[in-house]
């Protein structure tokens, strides 16, 4: 083949199946060298589970290690009255567009896609630059449902910046990581020992955003790429400072993460967003953990330029999640999908309640598609 | 399914949701018992086997809707009679009788369009070695459908009937070439990418080369199954279902030009879920796996062919994705593949 695809991404060396053995090895020993089990790690990015998941890593990590994945999927923590706003926009005349994973993010009702199917319109766009350009070719309202946190809230306050048409708005959904984090730490029962930070929010914030967070809670922080070898040696480097009982910040990501991350992308973001407290879906109310619109920007902040009809999705009483989903708890790692009463009955991939059934990487779809969490170590 | 529950776009995505639509719906109400040896419809395979003296009759149907109508390596004209040709070569009916072929077409469809359509189609015929032998066409008005829709139906002799349920444990199974190209092309060109150059449609007839396949592997091969809507993956979990195996997939030695591997990780969307219009996935004891195998290479459309998984009694219904840096299960699509953002 010829082209611009020359590159060849089959020869990344990010993808050295021998390296990787080397890795899983040297994990493998670093566990057993704190003697005793299980060692409980959590990552919060849904891009190192999407990478855990798509190279089957998870089979080749040590029994003793405990690698949990945090609430970093912005899709699944996407709350339900976010989710309403979008579909009741949709359904009041107005173009939504968004990021195709939000279109099964179900809503009180229904999701976007179940909206699209009754005639509602909803477009899918693989970034904000591309909701600009529809907006352009149009003289109708177009609402960009925005989600993800800080890498996607920066392209999306760029876009704001750079004098959009008249007609596009925000929904934003957009939220905050370091906040979350504090709210793991600190759940009474954690048995968290140590954070994976995904590497490209910190090329956006810089590592130097998580010194403070190491200093509060004596839990070490290493910072991770999004390949398979980028992983495993982030795990090796965690698990060392776990067993030195060191607290410490570190950078594994070096070839894009700095001390002070990207500054003009940082003054964008806040210059556009302000943090505000907020529920993050099956989790908690995470104080700071929602980006939303500064008041320069209201003529394109959608929930100000639209009166957003909820009642009639509402029925009058405004959503609750189930107050017997566990989510919170899995997602800390102090509890597994079969402690949760909803799990496989009330909850299921069609109509999920919490987050971790939303996500094909959520704790609880996994069980609930497998059975369980599977065990193929015996397939040779 | 409840009553008021509304058809989306999942249910023709080629996932659980389509089959379970299928099941309750259509299975439920409308398959009769099948004679000895014979395919119907409850069986949910390509296509039908009837008996016919000592052979068998096979029939299969399939209406065609794609946007763009053109894309790069073909459009629907091509893409109708190759989906009929290819689901009755999975049955192992290469030997054509004929298609018919109906088209419902909308108000205001170019007449110019329509005769590139026909062209592709009576190229796409005789690549293949068969003739449309009856129609019917049928106008809606401006609005009602889009653009142009067309069922071709097939009818093909065999000897012997390959179903999708044969797999042992120890068998192994063949793609017969690159996977992705025709999802990804697609969905390049609908989205507006701007990757168009590169990726291209995989469709086209695999009668010929399936019927090389049959004469390599003879009794040897197993099971056969096209993977279109919901991709490789889908295709072998149906597999691996229905034959009470496991199936385990080296992903290293699955072929894929550059071009999808690239748009594919660009995207974050796993090639293994995407569909392709000119491809079969070929289960055969392992003792017939070179020969097979030879054979295809040596087929213009077989050159890329790979033998990518292997059967074992373990985990059945399940497919196991051996990564090179460890082992995943891969789930069957629900829906169709979306972009992510995380």
């Amino acid at each position: 083949m010829s082209g611009p695809f020359d590159v060849g991404v089959s020869e990344l060396k990010y993808r050295d199946p021998a390296r990787a053995r080397a890795l899983g090895e040297a994990l493998t020993r670093v566990t057993r060298e704190i003697g005793r089990e299980p060692v409980s790690v959590m990552h919060v990015c849904g891009s190192h589970e999407q990478a855990i998941a798509r190279f089957g890593l998870r089979a080749s990590f040590p029994k003793a290690l405990d690698v949990i994945m945090g609430p970093g999927c912005p899709v699944c923590i996407t709350d339900l009255p976010e989710v309403d706003e979008a579909v009741a926009l949709s359904e009041q005349g107005v173009t939504v567009a968004t990021y195709g994973d939000m279109l099964r993010v179900p809503g009180t009702s229904k999701s976007l896609a179940d909206a699209q199917g009754e005639g509602a319109r909803v477009e899918v766009v693989y970034s904000v630059a591309q909701a600009v350009e529809l907006a352009k070719k149009s003289d109708e309202e177009l609402v960009f449902f925005a989600s993800g946190f800080e890498t996607t809230a920066v392209a999306t306050a760029a876009a704001l910046l750079a004098d959009p048409p008249e007609n596009f708005s925000v929904l934003s959904a957009h939220k905050y990581i370091p906040p979350v984090m504090e709210i793991v730490a600190e759940m009474p029962e954690t048995r968290i020992e140590g954070f994976l930070a995904a590497g490209h929010a910190a090329t956006i914030t810089g590592y130097g955003v998580f010194h403070q967070f190491v200093r509060r809670h004596r839990l070490p922080v290493v910072v991770a790429g999004f390949e398979p070898l980028d992983i495993l040696a982030a795990l090796v480097r965690l698990v060392e400072l776990i067993a030195s009982e060191r607290a410490e910040v570190v950078n594994m990501y070096p070839r894009c993460v700095t001390r002070d991350g990207n500054a003009r992308a940082q003054e964008k973001l806040w210059r556009v967003f302000r943090p505000i407290g907020g529920r993050w879906r099956g989790i908690a109310h995470v104080p700071n953990g929602n980006l939303r619109l500064r008041d320069e920007f209201a003529r394109f902040d959608a929930r100000r330029r639209f009166a957003i009809d909820l009642a009639r999705l509402w029925a009058g009483t405004p959503p609750r999640l189930s107050a017997q989903c566990i989510c919170g708890d899995i997602m800390a790692g102090i509890a597994s999908p079969n402690d949760c009463v909803l799990f496989g009955k009330d909850c299921v991939p069609e109509a999920p309640v919490g987050a971790c059934m939303v996500s094909s990487e959520g704790t609880c779809k996994i069980w609930h598609q497998y059975g369980g969490h599977p065990d193929l170590g015996d397939v040779a | 399914m409840r009553g008021d529950e509304r058809i989306s776009m999942k249910h023709g995505a080629g996932g659980r949701a389509m089959r379970s639509l299928i099941e309750n719906v259509f299975v439920r109400g409308l398959a009769e018992p099948n004679g000895d040896g014979e395919v119907g419809l409850a069986d949910m395979d390509d296509g039908a086997a009837l008996r016919l003296g000592d052979r068998y009759l096979v029939i299969t149907t399939d209406s065609h809707v794609i946007s763009p109508i053109f894309f790069p390596g073909g459009d629907i004209g091509r893409l109708a009679v190759s989906g009929t040709v290819n689901d009755l070569a999975m049955m192992g009916a290469t030997e054509l009788v004929a298609l018919t072929c109906a088209i419902v077409v909308e108000e205001g469809f170019l007449r110019s369009d329509l005769e590139r359509v026909q062209e592709s189609m009576s190229a796409a015929c005789r690549e293949a070695g068969v003739r449309v032998v009856t129609g019917d066409t049928k106008v809606m008005g401006r609005g009602e459908l889009d653009g142009l829709v067309i069922n071709t139906a097939g009818v093909a002799l065999a000897d012997r009937v390959v179903r999708d349920n044969g797999l042992r444990p120890g068998d192994r199974i063949l793609v017969t070439g690159t996977i992705g190209d025709h999802g990804l092309a697609v969905l390049a060109l609908r989205k507006s990418l701007g990757l168009e150059g590169e990726l291209r449609s995989d469709v086209a007839p695999i009668g010929s080369l399936v019927e090389r396949a049959l004469a390599a592997g003879g009794e040897a091969i197993c099971a056969m199954k096209d993977p279109t809507r919901g991709g490789v993956a889908s295709s072998l979990h149906e597999m691996a279902k229905k034959s009470g195996v496991g199936i385990v997939i080296d992903e290293q030695a699955i072929p894929l030009s550059e071009a999808v591997r690239a748009a594919a990780e660009l995207l974050g969307i796993d090639p293994l879920h995407v569909a392709n219009e000119g491809k079969a996935l070929i289960g055969m004891r392992s003792e017939a796996a070179p020969r097979v195998l030879e054979a295809l290479r040596a087929h213009p459309l077989g050159r890329d062919a790979q033998l990518i998984g292997t059967c074992i009694a373990e985990h059945p219904g399940s497919v196991i994705v051996e990564t090179g840096f460890g082992k995943r299960l891969i789930a069957e699509l629900d829906g169709e593949p979306l972009p992510r953002i995380c």
